[in-house]
């Protein structure tokens, strides 16, 4: 068996010791595992497979159990990114106003550097096409407006 | 038979005694209420489509394929989420139903590879069948859009594919292995036209993830996704035999799937009472050491162990082997020949032996290895309650509120059963678990023992009898049941017994090393929480007070009244498929089949008439007994059938000077085993598959083994048997195991109303089968005890003689695992071994911590009998001072280290306590070596 060096094995041992302190909080709420996912991924960016080993033990889940509700939401990664990210609404409003014909604009633009993502509404449906970067929304974007939003990012 | 998959019926059956009537299409159908509208359509002949429904599986609802119109109700419900009610009137063929089916299967099927002429499920696919029941012809999507076609296939298990290309992601693999395995290590990955099924992690393959392997999944797929390996590369099977697993005491019944003389894959028989269509990788997967290049097809002799083995005919090796027994009776007389049946072989081929060793060698030295696993059971409760046989059927789980759990490790050495006791406690069923290590039930995903009490080994009876205190000192024993049912005087004594204050979980605690507020909690549940039932394996039977631990869980049973309906009862898990048979058959020395004492005159004087000879009166020997009469030099010859006595048996050099000291040791087997080393004849045995007769389960349930193959090496092994009777003079004419069966039926009065006629066509019965039970007995004592009133019995508490000390600080214990079975003779010869390749030490971080030991090292394993080295992996499921092994692999033969101590009543073995010490080391012992030089020189055959 491969023994790892020092530092790392502390690193990991760190990181669990956080996620454990997250789940010891919620852990005696109704229904913990949603609010502890959104716990750690706001903590380490994203709540990776160790993450969701440590999380199922301690819940008393399977391994797959948790990886299954970390993949069907988009709130949750499991991996984290580092680059910057654009949440841009592709539902049905404004997908009406057009916003699916800015899509290969914002994406030659976005290239590797910016992550861009597509979400299901914003609530601001009468004044689309809309996008969110981090808490900042942004609304009646045409396709120029769009560009600049994810250049300046 | 031939080849038709089993009917499923969509939705399970419901369980209600009320029933309604409605009418599917113009035809009126009654069905108990519940049903869903699809079972009620399935039983009336009229399948509707379906995709994402199957009758083991809970209505999920997401496929759409099953629409149906209701008269009086909106829109098209699916069927298989509807509950039938009465008056409903229900169409399946309508033209705007056929319109909206064909379009949700044009949306499938354009995102499916359209090579079914070239798919090995071709012909044998739900999607293909339901496509063709919607009269599907082309597809308007085309196939350019985004479709999964490009996905890899993942075949990391040894034994299926699974090839997401072909997923419809209609989650009956991810339901399977939740609801009826209760593993939960599949899921759907992503959402939407994104979702496919993951096992485990995304970074898991299915080998990886937390799968054990039961081919649930697969069973359920509807697709060739998830498929046995087996069936691409021999193809699509063309005719099934219904027949039972030779492995475990669950007793799974199988359809084996035969392509010609080729055993394609053995599928779960949904009709079986035992498993109801569940299975473990065990029987479902690991057949193929039938095949392996170690089986010995020709029987062998040689003049003495040194020398080579010669192949023979069977004529030559029977004849050498009858006419040696013969001269070795004539100078030493009949108690110096002996015989040993085996619990992996059917009641047939049991009951031939033991007439074979009583009527033809003239003594009544046979034994059988459930001397060494359940005798204790035999012994205990037949005291107790008359009988030796657990009370229950496996279903009455179902209808327990506490569960206890003691000596027993269900998930890996009963699968199919735990699965059952998993899903009654995911319903909400409590459970206790005695057991000195963290056994995968005390926790793992939806499930968690209420109560686990990590006895120090050896103390069972202190345990229990600190339970029987706190339920009789608190007043929660049910003293009417047991005024009615018990010998009440008895009660008295034992009540008084337990009660002293010396068998306080208080007091007990210093000895047994359990907290007592634990203990008084898991009484006060198990006494006062509804229908408890207790189930037990070898972590009760197997030590110095195996039968005092039996009787105190009797005692326990009957004080709280959890005895003779369902839902309760004693339950002893049965670790091979046939102890309970070969028990009954009359495999001990002392006892004829239906547990009838050989002294008995009017029993001796029934098979004196029958057989028409003279039997001895006199109990004969024990295995042990027989081993120390060999070194003695008054035991000469033994038979041993299907057993490894060198590998299983304890003390290992112990076993070794008793086979050597004999002059004639023959070995009927599949494989040259351990015990062959040291033997003269060989026979070679038949495998499960390639004969008939039956087994009996941990439930009493005797059910068929039908033969699918011709025996590779020619005979049957009942045929070798009376080959061996008759050159003995003993002139038997059985034509087949049936006439077998009706000599048993003939001589026993549990068996009495058993034929194989019966059990073909009523599946299955459990015994007794007679006049008073014709139909026989799924639960036991339920108007009153077999031996009429219950007999408490007085347990004292008797540390054993096995102490540790400063030469061996540690206490090892012994079990086994999911994949290997028992000496491993069959699973290491499969592909098994690739979820256990060698027997591991398992050792508590602290105890490793001193003596500088990390997972993966090697360590040298020392009792006062012997020594072995083997890896150790570091775990605290063991408490500090408590080590633990595995005796699956003869290279570690973990038996050289245990105790010749046995149990005072019956000799089984004290397996589970040895004290012993561990030190580092660096590979395997100079013993180890030295065995497996002597094994390879014993091993050899002649070149022609
Ligand atoms: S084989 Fe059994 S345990 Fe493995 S994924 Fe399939 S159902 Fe689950
Ligand atoms: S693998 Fe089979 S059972 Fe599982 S979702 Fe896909 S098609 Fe359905
Ligand atoms: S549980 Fe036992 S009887 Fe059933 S398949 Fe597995 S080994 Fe065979
Ligand atoms: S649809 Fe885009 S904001 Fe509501
Ligand atoms: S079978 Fe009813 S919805 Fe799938």
């Amino acid at each position: 068996m491969e023994r790892q060096s020092e530092p790392a094995i502390r690193i990991v041992v760190d990181l669990q010791r956080k996620v454990l302190e997250i789940i010891a909080v919620r852990l005696g709420e109704e229904a913990p595992l949603l609010p502890i996912l959104h716990d750690v991924q706001a903590a380490f960016g994203c709540v990776d497979e160790a993450a969701q080993t440590t999380i199922a033990d301690a819940l008393n889940l399977s391994r797959a159990e948790v990886h299954g509700v970390v993949s069907f939401y988009h709130d949750f990664t499991s991996s984290a990114d580092l680059r910057p990210a654009l949440h841009l609404c592709r539902a049905e409003a404004c997908q009406a106003r057009g916003v699916e014909r800015m899509v290969a604009a914002a994406e030659a633009a976005a290239g590797q550097r910016v992550e861009l993502k597509t979400t299901y509404c914003l609530g601001l449906c009468s004044v689309g096409p809309a996008a969110r970067v981090g808490d900042g929304l942004h609304a009646r974007l045409d396709e120029t407006g769009l560009v600049k939003l994810v250049q300046s990012l | 038979m031939g080849y038709e998959p089993q009917q499923d019926f969509g939705t399970p059956e419901a369980r209600s005694e009320v029933s309604v009537t409605l009418t599917i299409d113009g035809r009126k159908v009654t069905v108990p209420a519940g049903s869903s509208v699809m079972r009620a359509a399935a039983e009336c002949g009229g399948a509707i489509p379906k995709l994402c429904a199957s009758d083991n599986l809970e209505a999920f609802g997401s496929c759409r394929m099953c629409l149906i119109e209701v008269e009086g109700m909106r829109g098209t419900p699916a069927s298989c989420t509807t509950p039938a009610t009465e008056g409903m009137v229900v169409h399946t063929q309508t033209p705007r139903l056929e319109k909206l089916r064909r379009g949700v299967m044009e949306l499938y099927i354009s995102d499916h590879p359209l090579d079914c002429l070239t798919c090995s499920a071709n012909n044998d696919c739900e999607l293909q069948d339901a496509a063709a029941q919607v009269g599907l012809r082309d597809v308007r999507y085309g196939y350019e859009g985004a479709n999964h076609l490009g996905l890899t296939t993942d075949s990391s298990n040894p034994y299926f594919d699974f090839d997401p290309s072909k997923c419809i992601a209609c989650s009956r693999c991810v339901r399977a292995c939740d609801e009826v395995q209760g593993t939960f290590a599949l899921t759907i990955d992503g959402r939407g036209f994104a979702s496919k099924v993951s096992a485990g992690q995304a970074s898991d393959d299915f080998l990886s993830s937390e799968c054990v392997s039961c081919g649930a999944c697969v069973q359920a797929c509807p697709t060739a996704t998830l498929q046995e390996k087996a069936v691409k590369e021999i193809g699509k099977p063309e005719r099934a035999v219904v027949t039972t697993c030779a492995y475990c005491g669950v007793g799974c019944t199988f359809r084996a799937e035969m392509r010609g003389e080729q055993l394609v894959r053995m599928v779960p028989w949904k009709d079986g009472k035992a498993n109801h269509g569940h299975s473990c990788v065990k029987g479902r997967f690991a057949w193929g050491y039938g095949h392996h290049k170690d089986r010995i097809t020709s029987p062998m002799v040689r003049e003495t162990i040194d020398q080579p083995w010669r192949e023979v005919s069977w004529d030559e090796a029977i004849s050498f082997a009858a006419q040696r027994l013969g001269a070795i009776k004539a100078q030493y007389g009949a108690r110096a020949l002996g015989g040993i049946t085996s619990s992996r072989c059917s009641n047939e081929e049991t009951f031939l032996v033991q007439k074979l060793v009583r009527a033809g060698f003239g003594a009544n030295n046979v034994d059988t290895c459930a001397r060494v696993c359940h005798s204790p059971t035999g012994y205990g409760l037949k005291t107790t309650f008359g009988t030796s046989a657990g009370t229950q059927d496996f279903d009455s789980v179902m209808d327990a509120d506490v569960i206890l759990v003691i000596g027993a490790n269900p998930t890996d050495a009963h699968p199919v059963f735990a699965s059952r006791m998993k899903r009654r406690l995911r319903q909400g069923a409590k459970l206790i678990v005695i057991d000195p290590r963290r056994i995968d039930l005390v926790r793992s995903p939806h499930i968690e023992a209420v109560y686990h009490l990590p006895l120090q080994p050896g103390t069972n009876v202190a345990v229990l009898t600190a339970m029987a205190h706190v339920i009789v000192t608190e007043g929660l024993a049910d003293e009417d049941f047991i005024r009615e049912r018990c010998d009440w005087d008895e009660y008295q004594d034992w009540a008084r017994f337990v009660s002293e204050e010396r068998h306080s979980p208080e007091v007990l605690e210093a000895v047994t090393r359990v907290p007592a507020a634990d203990l008084r909690a898991a009484a006060r549940l198990y006494a006062e929480g509804g229908n408890g039932a207790i189930y037990y394996g070898l972590g009760v039977t197997e030590h110095s007070q195996g039968s005092s631990t039996v009787m105190a869980i009797a005692n326990l049973a009957m004080a709280t009244g959890n005895i003779g309906r369902r839902g309760v009862g004693v339950n002893p898990l049965r670790g091979q498929n046939n102890v309970q048979g070969a028990c009954d058959m009359g495999s001990f020395p002392h006892e004829l089949s239906g547990y009838r004492h050989i002294s008995d005159e009017a029993t001796r004087a029934l098979f004196e008439a029958d057989w028409g000879v003279t039997l001895d009166p006199e109990p004969g020997l024990r295995i042990p007994n027989m081993l120390d009469a060999a070194v003695d030099g008054s035991f000469r010859a033994i038979y041993i059938q299907g057993e490894d006595i060198l590998q299983s048996d304890p003390d290992t050099h112990h076993v070794t000077a008793g086979l050597k000291a004999m002059e004639l040791v023959i070995v009927h087997d599949l494989f040259l085993n351990e015990t062959a080393n040291y033997a003269h004849v060989f026979l070679p045995g038949s495998t499960f598959l390639e004969k008939n007769g039956t087994f009996t389960n941990a439930e009493r349930r005797i059910q068929l083994v039908r033969k699918v193959m011709e025996p590779a090496n020619g005979l049957e092994d009942w045929e070798v048997t009376q080959a061996l009777a008759n050159a003995m003079g003993l002139g038997w004419s059985y034509t087949h195991p049936s006439e077998i069966m009706d000599e048993i039926a003939r001589l026993t009065p549990s068996f009495a109303s058993v034929s194989h006629t019966r059990l073909d066509a009523e599946g299955s019965l459990q015994w007794p089968v007679n006049e008073a039970h014709p139909n026989g007995s799924s639960i036991m004592h339920v108007d009153g005890f077999v031996r009429g009133r219950g007999k408490f019995v007085v347990t004292e508490y008797i540390p054993t003689d096995e102490r540790t000390g400063p030469r061996f600080p540690l206490l090892l214990t012994t079990g086994r695992i999911l994949s290997q079975y028992n000496v491993g003779a069959q699973t290491r010869r499969t592909a098994n071994n690739v979820w256990h390749e060698g027997d591991v030490l398992e050792i508590h971080p602290a105890d490793a911590e001193n003596r500088g030991i990390r997972s993966g090292d090697w360590v040298h394993l020392a009792s006062r009998k012997g020594e072995t080295s083997l890896r150790a992996v570091v775990t605290d499921r063991l408490a500090p001072g408590v080590v633990y092994t595995t005796f699956h692999h003869p290279e570690t033969q973990a038996n050289v280290i245990t105790t010749e101590f046995s149990d005072w009543a019956t000799n089984c073995p004290e397996y589970k306590v040895t004290a012993v010490q561990v030190t580092p080391t660096n590979g395997p012992s100079d013993w180890q070596k030295d065995c497996a030089e002597q094994s390879a020189r014993a091993r050899r055959i002649a070149p022609e």
